[in-house]
């Protein structure tokens, strides 16, 4: 598994990236290759509270319907608007971001950490991989 | 009116849902541990890195490379489809006309030889025990049957053979069923029988060989495209799959099988059918042959009252997916009937429904809410099939 080490992952398949103050999330490679081709995604607005293990968007596939669990608590400082449709510019959500480069320009969502508030109860790269080994992937 | 099809449960509805990012193959895992059946093509499926699913008691492919890929494929070229799990029976005898007569609810006498006719089994109450498919042969008819009710069709037909001279044999575990989907089949098939498939008319079929064995091939399918449905030995099930492969055909899973059926508008056993739905509500009359004389089902159906609920077509604004048990309100906020089958379709690029609502509520147009989980999607009532193919 090709799980990069400077991230820090949930069970559920999201990661998470600490840039100063600021957690930039997506989803991983593993959770794209399980959902294929997502249709819709849906993310909270910006200034929302997030509560870590909590669901903060739904990501679907042609077959599937996912909850995304924010991986840490805080609230959303910034959303990736590539993802999502742009009535008012009439420009169409490129989903395709999440599907091509999920640990890259694919990420959701940037979270301003609550006071307190770590990545600490995350798995690192080897535990995620041990995590999908022990499931069979 | 949908065209006609095979129909199946598709089983693999019941894991989705709203699990977790990635949490569903561990699901699929613990199922696939139970001894569930596998195809003559199993090997090749695995080998060949399909996302398996467990469906009507069998381990089948759900996707190879992407459902939305494969999906287009069999609308622009041809797809390739492993159907062995369907319930192949042949029924023989004196007494087989009549028998089928007397259960089926399309006409069988009117059938010449080789043709393929699809209907229903219904029960006593006239609620759908099936959908099938019946061929007509000089020496007997054989049966196309869902995997999951193959249990209890077989069943129904061993009730209702008592004291009939009848031969019914399923034939299912000895023979693989391949379909070959899309506007290209025709010359992707071309040459690789003895006979000239080409020259079947839609809904007929032709004993055939291929490589000197015997197989069957019709001119039918469950996708919405031109294509034929190959019947053959196992050990001759690769050999078809690999030439068809060679000649061009996309391999593709139950996923795109689903989201091409619903395209399509041709309901699914376990979705759109079950057993508290007659053919009427289901928009299946025309497979109900009310004037062809006595069969199973036929007195509850003319004396049925006009239906709670009838099927229709939707089309949610958006390109969020409206899945199946979702409720439908109207503008009142009234419940309006229930969504049976929904997805994102890849080739009409629309997020599509089919629903049973009350039957005021079924004209084209009609503005409906469906809930998802709390919030409301916007669908309008549209004319089905959703998708029709150039003629």
């Amino acid at each position: 598994m090709d799980n990069p080490t400077n991230l820090r992952y949930s069970p559920s398949h999201e990661w998470a990236k600490l840039d100063g103050e600021l957690v930039t999330v997506g989803v991983t490679k593993f959770a794209v290759e399980q959902l294929t081709e997502p249709t819709f995604l849906e993310l909270p607005a910006v200034g929302k509270a997030l509560t870590a293990g909590q669901a903060f968007g739904i990501i679907e596939s042609v077959k599937s319907t996912s909850d995304l669990n924010s991986p840490v608590t805080g609230t959303v400082a910034e959303r990736n608007e590539l993802l999502l449709e742009d009535k008012a510019k009439k420009r169409a959500a490129d989903l395709s971001l999440v599907n091509d480069d999920p640990f890259g320009s694919g990420w959701m969502v940037k979270i301003k950490l609550a006071p307190g508030a770590t990545l600490d109860h995350l798995l690192t790269a080897a535990q995620y991989d041990a995590q999908l080994a022990s499931e069979g992937h | 009116m949908p065209e006609a099809g095979i129909r199946e449960r598709s089983g693999y509805h019941t894991l989705r849902g709203r699990f977790h990012v990635g949490a569903a193959p561990r699901a699929f895992q613990v199922l696939l541990t139970m001894s569930n059946l596998r195809t003559p093509l199993y090997q090749w499926h695995i080998e060949h890195k399909a996302r398996m699913v467990p469906f009507g008691g069998w381990d089948m492919p759900v996707q190879y490379a992407g459902i939305a890929a494969e999906h287009k494929a069999v609308r622009s070229a041809a797809g390739l489809f492993d159907i062995s799990h369907m319930a192949r029976v042949s029924i023989g005898g004196p007494d087989a006309l009549a028998f089928l007569e007397g259960l089926f609810t399309n006409s069988v006498a009117s059938m010449k030889n080789d043709q393929v006719r699809y209907g229903l089994l219904c029960n006593d109450s006239g609620g759908i025990l099936d959908d099938i498919l019946v061929y007509r042969w000089p020496y007997g008819f054989s049966v196309v049957v869902n995997a999951s009710n193959r249990p209890k069709i077989l069943a129904w037909f061993a009730q209702h053979a008592t004291g009939k001279d009848l031969e019914i044999v399923d034939q299912t575990d000895r023979t693989a069923m391949i379909a070959v989907q899309g506007p290209k089949s025709v010359e992707l098939v071309a040459g690789m029988f003895d006979d000239d498939v080409s020259k079947l008319k839609y809904y007929y079929a032709t004993p055939t060989l291929y490589c000197q064995q015997p197989c069957v091939v019709s001119r039918t399918g469950y996708t919405g495209e031109d294509g034929f449905e190959v019947i053959v030995s196992n050990e001759l099930a690769l050999s078809v799959w690999d030439e068809l492969i060679r000649r061009g055909a996309v391999p593709c899973g139950l996923g795109a099988r689903d989201t091409l059926r619903l395209e399509a508008a041709m309901p699914l056993y376990g979705h759109e059918l079950s057993e508290d739905i007659n053919p009427i509500q289901a928009g299946l009359g025309w497979a109900v042959k009310l004037d062809k004389g006595e069969f199973m089902g036929r007195a509850a159906l003319l004396a049925a009252s006009s239906p709670k609920s009838v099927r229709v077509g939707l089309e949610i604004e958006g390109k969020r997916a409206a899945r199946e048990g979702s409720a439908l309100l109207c503008a009142d906020s009234k419940p309006a009937g229930t969504i049976t089958s929904g997805s994102f379709c890849p080739w009409l690029d629309k997020s599509l429904a089919m629903a049973y609502v009350r039957p005021e509520l079924a004209s084209v147009g009609t503005p409906l809410d469906v809930d998802v989980r709390g919030s409301t999607l916007n669908a309008t009532v549209v004319p089905l099939p959703f998708y029709k193919r150039q003629k």
